[in-house]
């Protein structure tokens, strides 16, 4: 067993210099490494969030809003189909609880053609990656007791919805951030309706929140001229056809505007924060693309001296008078903005809406002197670890210690080597994990050297003490190995973020020291007994 | 040649087996005392599993006034409010409690800020865990705690016997009931990496239970006339150099991590060193004496050789 074929010495030697050779870029600067020759890998482990400092932040979008504005969509679409057919109708209503449009039919002999028109509105599903659900539309259309047709969202059209709404806001967040210039975010999905947003050294996460946060859906409406806003503030109760908003001032002004939107931030094509030329003062400039420029040239030139107001997520920012016609097709927004705010205003509109609400349901941020601390803290507790725990081997076991201590640091190497290779990261907990690797990973010398012991006790020749105590301890190595990979695994199915890299550089350790206490120390130990032909075993 | 210093002396014959009603007593006692306590304190759950605000920061005077610090917050009205130093003198931790909406939650860190102004240097941390998060990570944890005892069960009963996997599963529920209970008695924050070292103990713990396992197994196939008893403790004596230097180790290793690693995961070190010791004890003390207790027979040793033999195993002569 100890006898080690060339094949397999230039094997193990070749995993060990591969190993260092991959985990040499972490020793230098990333300048440094920029320099080394091509040859050589540059890939240093990647530093989490809570080591380098960053921000961490997980949203969840809101569901609820999105099942309401769609509902809202269908009425409107029902309305359309229904009088494109000519079919009278009532109570077009819309159920939220049960995902629901229902209508009732006037006439009993429109029913069947009512069916057919609004049947017509449920589309297919994109099958794309998943290929399951074949055959299905976005809405189950029926026909229901007293003359009644129900349209309602199916789970299929409603997943379909979700996942484009998650991949509009992933863009959407990433061309807002972009804008903001700051470096590298990392905007990923997480689930069904989640989305993490990472990015690493920012200082003002504050800000960058409120660019992520706010909607930005914007919408130019008429003032409604005939309602008085205190009242209808204090009633609750705007007239038909009307809705009461607020505006964003403290304390908040109420507004009684038309429900129905002039124009709306979709058919703006740029927006640009500015200066007012006359006060000085920071605005925010837009421009609309050729059809919404038409539409506010009409709406302008209709309603010339009344006020109407720019809403943006159902909060008034400003209600101007329109004096004049405005046929440019581009206009301004001034509301007592600070610099700071005009330009964030200006990235919202540039970027578009979001699809829906997103509420921020986790949020971590840690500093970067924290991030340093934690470097270092781990940096020292892992050096004390590992010389204590090779001066105590040493103690212990002696030479075959000193062999150990070696298989050790190559333990160590490799960890690092890995985790670049595959691209991990290292967190705080990580090193946690490879500290306690430390520790760990020389049980499995202990049990040999222990067995070896035995061995020699019981009366066996150097050779066949050492031999023996190689390949008796390998079965209690595995299992006693396999009992903590079970739990490290579940971590890492489980756990998420920091405890992840936990589980990540424990399993990786484990695995590694499986090589080098077992393969390699019995490589080191067959060439000490080979060139040194011992009498006896020093152990 | 220096030969290394053999910490625990061969032919070591202490009767482990025999102290077996002593060990049990304080075994059991340990357990309801914990048990007692998880009822009594309560596990003190950081905001991970109960959601709030965790904000960290450095003060710009040389020594945090924590008075003056709490009375400021408290004027805030949010509920809740622990401060409390942490490392350096300046360096402070403000715990608040889960507030009512989402968006109060968004606010409180705003309103910090402005509470606390120029006194704060710099914001070293701040975390906000919303109920969502909060009720999910419980859920979690405790399925991750059930999985994993689960599949070790499964692991030990494969390789072993089931009296084996009983016995070693009574010896992991000791540790994690005990590690909880130290978390309860000593109102320790239980948070995410407390929770990822309960999981690693799991692991580590077993680790050696089934050293020891696989001692006793061998020798039921060597000594075919010794007493269970004795060969229990016997097996336990032959494997005690090995346990006692591997939790040593690991030990030292987590003890650097505790001394030196930062106060960041001081909960998890604390967890770990306390899950090293009782996971050495355990696999003496209770899993061991379980076996005999379970009920030992004789043959297991020789369905062992013939299975291996069978798989064609190259493990064991």
């Amino acid at each position: 067993m100890l006898h080690f074929q060339r094949w397999k010495v230039v094997l193990i030697l070749g995993v060990v210099i591969v190993g260092i050779l991959c985990a040499l870029p972490n020793v230098f600067p990333s300048k440094t490494v920029a320099e080394l020759p091509d040859w050589l890998p540059h890939k240093q482990v990647n530093l989490g969030l809570d080591l380098q400092g960053g921000a961490h932040l997980l949203y969840e979008i809101d569901q609820q809003q999105l099942i309401d504005d769609w509902l809202g969509n269908i009425r409107g679409e029902v309305r359309g189909a229904l009088r494109t057919a000519r079919i009278g109708y009532t109570n077009l209503g819309v159920k939220p609880g049960q995902k629901q449009v229902s209508v009732r039919i006037r006439d009993g002999f429109d029913l069947d053609k009512a069916y057919d028109a609004l049947s017509e509105l449920a589309a297919p599903i994109n099958q794309g990656a998943f290929g399951g659900m074949s055959g299905g539309k976005d809405l189950d259309v029926e026909q229901a007791d007293n003359r009644q047709i129900t349209l309602t969202i199916t789970d299929a059209g409603l997943t379909q919805r979700m996942n484009g709404a998650i991949e509009s806001s992933i863009e959407t967040i990433r061309r807002r951030i972009d804008a903001f210039g700051t470096t590298e975010p990392s905007i990923q999905r997480q689930g069904a309706d989640r989305i993490l947003v990472q990015f690493p050294g920012i200082q003002d996460v504050q800000r960058l929140k409120g660019l992520i946060n706010e909607t930005g859906k914007l919408d130019f409406k008429l003032v409604d001229p005939a309602a008085n806003a205190q009242e209808v503030a204090a009633s609750k109760r705007p007239p038909a056809g009307d809705e009461l908003v607020y505006s964003a001032d403290e304390p908040p002004v109420p507004y009684v505007l038309k429900e129905d939107s002039l124009v709306s931030g979709e058919s703006l094509v740029d927006s640009q924060p500015g200066f007012d030329g006359r006060t000085g003062e920071p605005i925010v400039t837009f421009r609309f693309d050729s059809t919404g420029a038409q539409r506010f040239a009409r709406v302008t030139q209709e309603n010339v001296g009344l006020p109407f107001a720019i809403v943006l997520d159902n909060k008034v920012i400003s209600a101007p008078v329109i004096r004049e016609p405005i046929l440019g097709g581009s206009g301004q927004i001034s509301g007592n903005f600070t610099v700071e705010e005009a330009n964030d205003l200006a990235i919202l509109l540039r970027s578009g809406a979001l699809p829906a609400k997103l509420t921020p349901i986790e949020e971590r941020t840690v500093g970067a002197s924290l991030g340093a601390d934690s470097i270092a803290a781990g940096k020292s507790a892992a050096i004390i670890a590992l010389i204590a725990v090779a001066v105590f081997m040493v103690l212990a076991y002696g030479l075959f210690g000193l062999f150990a201590d070696l298989a050790l640091m190559i333990n160590a190497v490799l960890i690092f080597a890995a985790l670049s290779l595959i691209g991990a990261t290292l967190t705080l907990p990580g090193i946690a994990g490879i500290v306690l690797v430390i520790g760990i990973s020389v049980d499995s010398n202990v049990l040999i050297f222990e067995r070896i012991r035995e061995e020699v006790r019981s009366g066996k020749s150097p050779l066949a003490a050492i031999d023996a105590g190689y390949s008796r301890a390998m079965a209690t190595i595995i299992d006693s190995n396999v009992t903590t990979l079970i739990s490290t695994l579940v971590l890492f199915w489980l756990g998420s973020g920091p405890v992840r890299g936990f589980a990540v550089t424990l399993c990786i350790g484990i695995l590694c020291s499986m090589f080098t206490a077992v393969t390699f120390s019995r490589m080191i130990v067959s060439f000490w007994l080979r060139w040194t032909r011992p009498q006896y075993v020093p152990i | 040649m220096f030969r290394g210093f053999s910490f625990v002396p061969p032919n070591t014959k202490i009767d482990f087996i025999g102290m077996r009603g002593i060990s049990f007593f304080v075994s059991a006692l340990v357990m309801v005392l914990s048990l007692v306590a998880a009822q009594v304190y309560g596990l003190n759950f950081g905001i991970d599993f109960k959601g709030g605000t965790l904000i960290e920061i450095s003060t710009k005077a040389p020594q945090a006034d924590l008075a003056t610090l709490r009375s400021t917050l408290n004027d805030l009205d949010l509920g809740e409010v622990q401060i409390q130093q942490f490392g350096e003198p300046n360096d402070v931790l403000i715990r608040i409690g889960e507030q009512d909406s989402e968006g109060a939650q968004q606010a409180t860190v705003g309103k910090v800020k402005e509470a606390l102004g120029d006194q704060v240097a710099e914001y070293r941390r701040i975390e906000t865990v919303g109920a969502t998060i909060s009720t999910e990570l419980i859920y979690m944890g405790t399925i991750a705690v059930v999985v994993a005892m689960g599949a070790i069960l499964l692991y030990v009963w494969f390789r072993f016997e089931w009296q084996f996997a009983v016995a070693a599963i009574a010896a992991l529920t000791h540790d994690v009931v005990s590690a909880i209970g130290l978390f309860c008695i000593f109102q320790l924050e239980f948070n995410l990496a407390a929770l990822a070292a309960i999981l690693t103990i799991i692991g580590y713990s077993l680790n050696d239970t089934v050293v020891v396992f696989d001692r006793i197994r061998e020798n039921l196939r060597k000594y075919r006339k010794l007493p269970m008893a004795d060969l229990i403790d016997l097996s336990i004596n032959e494997t005690l150099s090995r346990t006692t230097l591997t939790h040593f180790t690991t030990f030292l290793a987590v003890l650097a991590l505790y001394l030196f690693g930062g106060k960041v995961i001081e909960n998890f070190n604390i967890a770990m060193l306390w899950g090293i010791v009782v996971g050495a004890y355990s696999s003496i003390f209770v899993a061991s004496p379980l076996l005999l207790v379970l009920g030992m027979r004789r043959d297991w040793g020789a369905t062992a050789t013939t299975k291996r033999a069978k798989s064609g195993s190259p493990v064991g002569v």
